[in-house]
C-alpha cells in the first residue's frame, strides 16, 4: 500500500501584469450534474434544499462564491464547492470532475480587454454581467468563463491544458499592459 | 459568420463544427431498402438557396443544431436545437 | 518646403529619422511622406516594371509609388506606404526595387525596352528558345520586377488578434463618420468609430473650409472630445476596416506600435480585429482619381487632394512652382489654397471650356496637359490650348480627375456598385448591403454640408434598425460649395505613355492592347494587364482603366462594369491574421500528470493529437531508440512495465437508457455485460466503416465508462452527442467526458498483479479480478478504479486515480516496478507489443476499413440494430474483393518491411493495376526475433502461407514476405489470463 500525494501548484501564480492579476483558484470539489428527462424542477428543488441554490439556467450561475451552480453546457451544470448531496442522483447523472478542470481568476479593469484577445464572445459589462457564464473557446481551448465580480472573471480549462491556459492569459495580459 | 445558438446566443463560426445536410436526422429503419440507405448516406442536392444543415456547437455548449441558411445570400434564417426538431 | 503658419504638426518637437541612410528631421504629426517632401525629397521609389523614378502621388493609404521598407533584419517590414507611416525618433526607412541605389537604378534599363514589356508580355516575348524561360528569362524578370523584399528571417515582432462587439460600427472619422457616431452615441447605441488615420477628421484636416466659422479641426476636436467622454463609444485610431464578412462581422487592422520610437515591451506591432457589429455606417470617404495624360508619372506629378493635404495638414508645399490641372470645381481649391499660403501657382488648367475662374494666377480653360519633362523631378509641362502648345516651367503638377467614392467595403458581400451619371462615378447600391449604411463621400456626396446631413440620416437608419430613438444633433455651419465636373479620363497628346495604374506600371496603351487582343471583359483586362492588382487593389486606377476599356471596346461605362472588390481593403500582414496561431498559440499542449517525471527521465516526447507522450525511456548505455524499445518490450514480456494511458478518451455514461444507447453505438452487445466486467467493442460510422474501438466497463446497472482511442476522443464524444440529441432524444442518457478526471496507468507483465497488490489496500486475485474484470479499489485514502485489460497480450491492468494524484501514482508505480526488474515503457514499445499481438490502431482502422476487413464481422451483432450496421452489410463492403487484415513476415534475403509499402503477387509487376493492398504497421519484434508487419491484403484471410512481394517505390525497397495470421505472439492468449 502507498500513500499518494496531491499535486502542489508550481505555476508561479499569482502574477500581476499592468492592472490585472492572474491567480489560481485553489482545489474545490467540482461535480457535473446533468438532469434526467423532465427532472429539472425536481433537481432544482433538491439543490435548493441541499445546497441553497437553484439549478442555473443557460448562461447563468446561481449561489455564492463558496457554493455555486454554473451552467456548463447543453443539459449540464457544474456544482462548485460542496460535496454533492446523495439525493441529487435521483434526478440527475452525477459525475465527479474535481480533477478535470483548472480555474484561473483574472481580475482588473483591463480583464475584458485581455480576454478580448483570446475569445470571441461578447464580454461587455452590459451584456455579460456578474454571474453570467459562457462555454466558449479561448484561443483553441474549450473553456468556461464566468464573471464573478465587476472586474473579475473565472476561466476554467482542462487540467492537461493548464500550462497553455496560463501562457495564453499571461501573453494577452502583457500585450494589453504594453498598450496602456 | 455568426450563428445564433438557441442556448448560448450569437457566436462566431469558429466555435461550430459543420456536419452536413439535416437529412441525417431521418435515419431509415434498420431493414429499409438499400436505396433508402443510399439516399440517406450519400445522395445530396447541391442547393443554391435555402438549406438545412447540422452544426455542432462543439467548443460552446455541445448542442447539435439545425441551421437554416441561404447559400445565395449567406443569410442565416434560423437555428434550432436538433433535439427539438426531432421531437417536434 | 515647409510653409510658415500652416499645418497641424507640432513644430516644437523635432523628430530625426533616416531615408536610404540619409538623416532628415521632421516634426511630430508628420508622415514619412510629408517629412520627406518638407525636406525637398522628391524621389521616393522606383516603378514596378520599368523602374521609372517615382515621387509620392497621394497623401493616403491608396499611395501607389512611395512604398518603403521600415525597420531592419527580422523586424523589417516591406511595402509600407510613406503616406501612412508616421515618423518617430530613429525611424529608418529604405527605398525599394532599385539597384544599386534609388538615384542610380541600373534596372532603369527596362524603361528603354518598354515596348517589349507591354501587357501580357510574358505570354508573347521571351518564348524562344523554350528552355530559356525557366533558367534565364523568368529569374531575370522576377528579380527586376517587384516591390520590397522580405527579410527571409522569422518575424520577431509580436502581433495580436482581438474581438470587439458593438451595436454600430462607424468606418471613417471624416465629417459624415463623426456626426454619424455622435448621432448614434447620443441615442444610447454602443458605438465603435474606426479611423484609418492617426488623427480623426478625414478631409476636414486637409481643407481650409471652415466649420462654424472656425478652422474645421477645432470642430473635429470638439466632436472627438465628446465621443471620447462617452462610455458607450470606443474610438479606434490607426484602424483600417479591411473586410466585411457574413452576419455583421468586420475585419480591421490596427497599427499599434509601428509609429512609436520606443514601444513598451510586449506591445504588438499590429492587432487584427474581428468586430461584430449589428449595424454599420460606412463613411470611408472618396479617393481622387488621376488623369491619364502622357508622361503623368514624373516625381512631382501628384493628386491635387494630396497637394492640399500636404499644405493644409502638414504645412508642406509640394513644389515651388505648382501647376494645377483638373476637370472639376474641387481642383480650383488647390490653386486658391496654394496662393493664399504664398506658394507660386504657375497655372490653373481646367479642361472644361465653359467655366468661370478667377484667381491671382495664369488660368487656362479648355486646355489639357499633353506632356511633361524631367527625369527624377518634374521640370516642365506642355499645355495644349486652343492656340497651340505652351510650355510651362513647374516642379509640381496637382492633377484632379474628380472623385471616386471609397465603396470597396460595400461590395465585399457581393454587392455591385452602380454608375452615377451626375458625379461620373460608381456609387454603392443601397439595396445591396444589408446592415451597411453608406454615408458622405463614400456614397457620392462630396460637399461637406451634404456629407454631414447624410451622416445623420444613415445613423438614424441604423438606429431604427437597432430599435433606438435618435436625438437631435446640431450640424455645424458650412459653406455651400458644390461639386461640378465634366469627365476627363485620358489625354492622347503626343502619344507618349499615359499611366493608369502607377503601382503596376499599366498604361492606357496596355488597356487598349488588351481590348485588341480580345480581353474585353473587365475581369480579363485586369488579369492580362495586372491593372488594379497587388498594392493598388483598384483604388487609384480602377475607374480610369475601365473607362479606357469601355472606350476601346465601344461600350458604355456602366455596361463595362467594375472588377470585383474583395477583402482586404489594405494589405494585412499574415502575421497579424495568424497571430493566435503563432508559437505556443498554434495548438494547446495537453500534458499528462506524469509529464514532468517523464521529461526528467530524458524520454523524447512525441505528439499524439494535442497530447505529449513518451517515445521511450533511454537507459545508460543505450545508443539508439531501438535498443531502448527492445529492452522495454522484453521487460513487459518478462517482468512488468508501467505506461501512462491517461490520454485515451474516457466517457461516463449514465441513465435508464444507457445500455440501450451503448448497444446502438457499438456493434456488439453492451446490455448483456455484467456489472464489474469490461468488454472490447467496435464503433462504426453510419456508412459502415470503422470509426473507433475501445473498451466499455459496466460500473453499475445504469452506469458505464467507455474508452476511446487518444486520437478519436473528440470525434466519438461528438458522435455520441449526435445520437443522443439528433437521433434518439427520447432516450434518457447523460454522457460526460472524464478523460481529465482520471490519471490512468497500464501495468503490464507477468508481475503486474504483484505490483498492483503492492499498491492497493486490499490485495486482488484471479477470482475477484479475472481477465476483463473491473471495480473500485482503495489506495490509502484514495478511491481508485482498476480494470484488468491488456493491449500488450500480457497479464495487465489499468489503474485510475483522480488526476491530482497522478504524478504521485506514477512515481510510486515506477519505483515499485523497478524494484521488480521492470520500469516505464513508451509509445515505441507499446506499438511493438500490440503488433506482436495483432491488435489494431488507427494505422489499421484508417477510415476505409470495415469490421469485415479486420476480421471482426462477427462482432456486428445480429440481435440488434446499431449505427453503421445496415451499410456494413452491403455487398461491396464484404467478401474476397476486400483488403483484409493479415500478418506479414519477411522471407528470403531482404528482411526490411516498411509501413506504407504496397503489396503485389509474387511474380506480378509492381504497377498500380496489380496493387493488392498495403502495409499499415511494422516493427522489429524482440519476442520473435524478426521484423513483423500488419497489412491489409486483398482476400488476405484466404492467403495465409502464400509468399507475396512488398514494394516501396519511394524508398526503392522490395521484400518477399509470407502472409500469416495477424496474431504472431501467444495466439492462444494464455498469458493474458495468467
Amino acid at each position: 500500500m502507498v500513500e499518494l500525494q496531491a499535486d502542489e501548484p508550481r505555476n508561479g501564480l499569482p502574477i500581476v501584469v499592468g492592472g490585472c492579476t492572474l491567480s489560481e483558484v485553489p482545489f474545490r470539489v467540482l461535480t457535473s450534474v446533468s438532469p434526467y428527462k423532465g427532472k429539472e424542477t425536481q433537481l432544482s428543488e433538491a439543490l435548493v434544499k441541499a445546497h441553497g441554490m437553484r439549478l442555473a439556467a443557460p448562461n447563468r450561475s446561481t449561489g455564492k462564491a463558496d457554493a455555486r451552480c454554473v451552467w456548463f453546457g447543453h443539459g449540464q451544470v457544474l456544482l462548485i464547492g460542496p460535496k454533492p448531496d446523495k439525493g441529487l442522483a435521483k434526478s440527475a447523472a452525477i459525475v465527479e470532475q474535481s480533477d478535470s478542470w483548472v480555474s484561473l481568476r483574472l481580475q482588473g479593469a483591463e480583464a475584458p480587454d485581455v480576454l478580448a484577445r483570446l475569445t470571441s464572445i461578447d464580454l461587455r459589462s452590459a451584456v455579460f454581467k456578474r454571474g453570467h457564464t459562457a462555454r466558449t473557446e479561448l484561443r483553441h481551448m474549450m473553456v468556461s468563463i464566468t464573471r464573478v465580480g465587476q472586474e473579475a472573471f473565472e476561466v476554467m480549462a482542462f487540467r492537461s491544458m493548464a500550462e497553455t491556459l496560463q501562457h495564453d492569459l499571461q501573453d494577452a495580459m502583457e500585450s494589453v499592459a504594453a498598450q496602456g | 459568420m455568426r450563428i445564433k445558438c438557441p442556448l448560448c446566443g450569437e457566436r462566431d463560426r469558429r466555435e461550430f463544427y459543420y456536419q452536413g445536410d439535416a437529412i441525417a436526422l431521418q435515419r431509415p429503419d434498420a431493414d429499409a431498402p438499400a436505396a433508402d440507405w443510399d439516399d440517406y448516406l450519400h445522395n445530396r442536392d447541391n442547393i443554391a438557396g435555402v438549406t438545412r444543415d447540422l452544426w455542432h456547437h462543439e467548443t460552446g455548449c455541445g448542442a447539435w443544431l439545425v441551421v437554416t441558411r441561404n447559400t445565395n445570400t449567406h443569410e442565416i434564417l434560423a437555428a434550432a436545437l436538433a433535439s427539438d426538431e426531432v421531437s417536434a | 518646403m515647409r510653409v510658415e503658419d500652416k499645418g497641424l504638426i507640432d513644430r516644437a518637437i523635432t523628430v530625426p529619422f533616416s531615408f536610404d541612410g540619409q538623416r532628415y528631421c521632421g516634426h511630430a504629426g508628420d508622415t514619412l511622406a510629408s517629412a520627406l517632401l518638407a525636406n525637398g525629397v522628391r524621389l521616393m521609389g522606383r516603378s514596378f516594371k520599368y523602374h521609372r523614378p517615382r515621387g509620392v502621388l497621394t497623401a493616403g493609404s491608396e499611395e501607389p509609388n512611395a512604398l518603403v521598407t521600415t525597420g531592419q533584419g527580422a523586424t523589417a517590414t516591406p511595402n509600407v506606404r510613406a503616406t501612412t507611416q508616421e515618423i518617430f525618433v530613429g525611424l529608418k526607412a529604405e527605398s525599394q526595387n532599385r539597384w544599386p541605389s534609388l538615384n542610380l537604378d541600373l534596372m532603369g534599363i527596362n524603361d528603354a525596352f518598354s515596348q517589349f514589356l507591354s501587357a501580357g508580355f510574358y505570354y508573347k516575348t521571351f518564348m524562344w528558345p523554350k528552355s530559356f524561360w525557366e533558367r534565364v528569362y523568368e529569374p531575370i524578370i522576377r528579380r527586376s520586377a517587384g516591390l520590397g523584399a522580405l527579410s527571409g528571417l522569422p518575424d520577431t515582432s509580436k502581433y495580436d488578434q482581438a474581438t470587439a462587439h458593438c451595436d454600430l460600427l462607424v468606418i471613417g472619422a471624416g465629417p459624415a463618420g463623426l456626426i454619424a457616431a455622435l448621432t448614434a452615441a447620443r441615442a444610447g447605441a454602443d458605438v465603435i468609430l474606426a479611423n484609418e488615420d492617426s488623427r480623426m477628421g478625414g478631409r476636414l484636416l486637409a481643407e481650409t473650409e471652415p466649420l462654424d466659422g472656425e478652422p474645421a479641426h477645432i470642430w473635429v476636436e470638439r466632436m472627438v472630445a465628446e465621443l471620447a467622454a462617452m462610455d458607450n463609444v470606443r474610438l479606434m485610431h490607426r484602424t483600417t476596416v479591411t473586410g466585411v464578412y457574413d452576419t455583421g462581422t468586420y475585419g480591421a487592422l490596427e497599427r499599434v506600435s509601428g509609429h512609436l520610437a520606443d514601444p513598451q515591451t510586449g506591445a504588438p506591432l499590429e492587432t487584427f480585429w474581428q468586430i461584430a457589429a449589428k449595424q454599420c455606417v460606412l463613411a470611408a470617404g472618396a479617393i481622387e482619381r488621376p488623369v491619364a495624360f502622357p508622361m503623368n508619372d514624373r516625381p512631382g506629378v501628384m493628386m491635387a487632394s494630396g497637394v492640399r493635404a500636404y499644405l493644409n495638414r502638414w504645412g508642406v508645399a509640394a513644389g515651388q512652382k505648382v501647376v494645377v490641372f483638373g476637370n472639376n470645381s474641387d481642383a480650383h481649391r488647390t490653386a486658391m489654397d496654394l496662393t493664399a499660403a504664398g506658394v507660386e501657382v504657375a497655372a490653373l488648367i481646367d479642361s472644361r471650356a465653359d467655366v468661370a475662374v478667377t484667381g491671382d494666377f495664369p488660368i487656362y480653360t479648355g486646355a489639357q496637359v499633353v506632356d511633361t519633362k524631367g527625369r527624377k523631378s518634374l521640370g516642365e509641362i506642355h499645355v495644349q490650348t486652343s492656340s497651340g502648345v505652351e510650355k510651362i516651367e513647374a516642379d509640381c503638377l496637382a492633377m484632379s480627375g474628380g472623385w471616386n467614392p471609397t465603396l470597396h467595403l460595400s461590395c465585399h458581400l457581393g454587392g455591385r456598385p452602380v454608375w452615377n451619371d451626375k458625379i461620373h462615378a460608381f456609387v454603392p447600391d443601397p439595396n445591396n448591403c444589408a446592415g451597411l449604411h453608406v454615408a458622405g463621400a463614400a456614397a457620392g456626396v462630396f460637399d461637406t454640408k451634404g456629407a454631414l446631413k447624410s451622416g445623420v440620416s444613415r445613423a438614424k437608419e441604423a438606429l431604427k434598425a437597432l430599435g433606438l430613438k435618435a436625438c437631435a444633433v446640431a450640424l455645424p455651419v458650412t459653406g455651400d460649395d458644390e461639386y461640378a465636373l465634366t469627365p476627363l479620363w485620358a489625354v492622347k497628346g503626343n502619344g507618349g505613355r499615359a499611366w493608369l495604374d502607377f503601382a503596376n506600371d499599366v498604361t492606357l496603351k496596355d488597356v487598349e492592347l488588351a481590348a485588341r487582343e480580345n480581353m474585353g471583359s473587365v475581369e480579363h483586362m485586369k488579369r492580362y494587364t495586372t491593372q488594379g492588382m497587388a498594392p493598388d487593389q483598384g483604388k487609384n486606377s480602377n475607374v480610369g482603366a475601365l473607362v479606357a476599356l469601355a472606350d476601346a471596346t465601344g461600350r458604355g461605362i456602366a455596361e463595362t462594369g467594375t472588377t470585383t472588390f474583395r477583402p482586404p481593403y489594405v494589405p494585412v500582414s499574415i502575421a497579424a491574421m495568424g497571430s493566435s496561431g503563432a508559437g505556443k498559440g498554434f495548438l494547446p499542449e495537453r500534458l499528462t500528470t506524469s509529464h514532468a517525471a517523464t521529461v526528467a527521465l530524458n524520454a523524447p516526447m512525441i505528439e499524439a493529437g494535442l497530447w505529449y507522450r513518451p517515445s521511450y525511456f533511454p537507459r545508460n548505455g543505450e545508443k539508439t531508440w531501438r535498443q531502448s524499445c527492445d529492452r522495454e518490450v522484453n521487460m513487459v514480456r518478462e517482468t512488468v512495465g508501467v505506461c501512462d494511458v491517461s490520454t485515451l478518451g474516457k466517457i461516463d455514461v449514465q441513465g435508464p437508457d444507457a445500455a440501450r444507447f451503448l448497444d446502438f453505438i457499438y456493434t456488439n452487445m453492451r446490455s448483456t455485460l455484467k456489472v464489474g466486467r469490461v468488454r472490447y467493442g467496435l464503433m462504426l460510422r453510419e456508412d459502415g466503416f470503422v470509426m473507433d474501438d475501445g473498451t466499455c466497463a459496466r460500473l453499475g446497472a445504469t452506469h458505464y465508462v467507455v474508452t476511446t482511442t487518444t486520437a478519436a476522443a473528440g470525434q466519438v464524444m461528438r458522435h455520441m452527442e449526435f445520437v443522443l440529441q439528433a437521433l434518439h432524444p427520447e432516450w434518457d442518457v447523460r454522457i460526460t467526458s472524464v478523460t481529465e478526471q482520471w490519471a490512468q496507468f497500464a501495468v503490464a507483465g507477468p508481475k503486474a498483479r504483484a505490483l498492483i497488490n503492492a499498491v492497493v489496500n486490499t490485495p486482488i486475485d484471479n477470482e475477484n479480478f479475472p481477465f476483463m474484470g473491473c471495480g473500485p479499489v482503495e489506495i490509502g485514502a484514495i478511491a481508485a478504479r482498476l480494470f484488468r485489460i491488456s493491449f500488450s497480450g500480457e497479464h495487465a491492468y489499468e489503474i485510475a486515480v483522480p488526476s491530482r494524484f497522478g504524478a504521485s501514482m506514477f512515481d510510486a508505480l515506477l519505483a515499485l516496478a523497478e524494484g521488480m526488474g521492470g520500469g516505464a515503457y513508451g509509445m515505441e514499445s507499446l506499438n511493438v507489443l500490440r503488433i506482436e499481438k495483432g491488435f489494431i490502431t488507427h494505422a489499421e482502422i484508417h477510415g476505409r476499413v470495415t469490421a469485415f476487413d479486420i476480421g471482426m464481422e462477427r462482432m456486428v451483432s445480429a440481435k440488434k440494430d446499431c449505427i453503421g450496421k445496415a451499410a456494413s452489410m452491403r455487398a461491396g463492403l464484404n467478401g474476397p474483393v476486400r483488403e483484409q487484415l493479415v500478418g506479414l513476415k519477411p522471407v528470403g534475403a531482404g528482411k526490411m518491411l516498411l509501413a506504407g509499402a504496397h503489396l503485389f503477387g509474387k511474380e506480378a509487376e509492381a504497377v498500380r493495376d496489380n496493387d493488392q493492398g498495403g502495409i499499415t504497421s511494422v516493427c522489429f519484434s524482440p519476442s520473435m526475433g524478426i521484423p513483423l508487419g500488419l497489412a491489409l491484403l486483398q482476400n488476405g484471410r484466404e492467403r495465409h502461407g502464400e509468399v507475396i512481394r512488398m514494394v516501396d517505390h519511394l524508398r526503392s525497397v522490395e521484400t518477399f514476405c509470407e502472409v500469416c495470421d495477424p496474431v504472431f505472439f501467444d495466439p492462444e492468449g494464455g498469458r493474458v489470463r495468467g
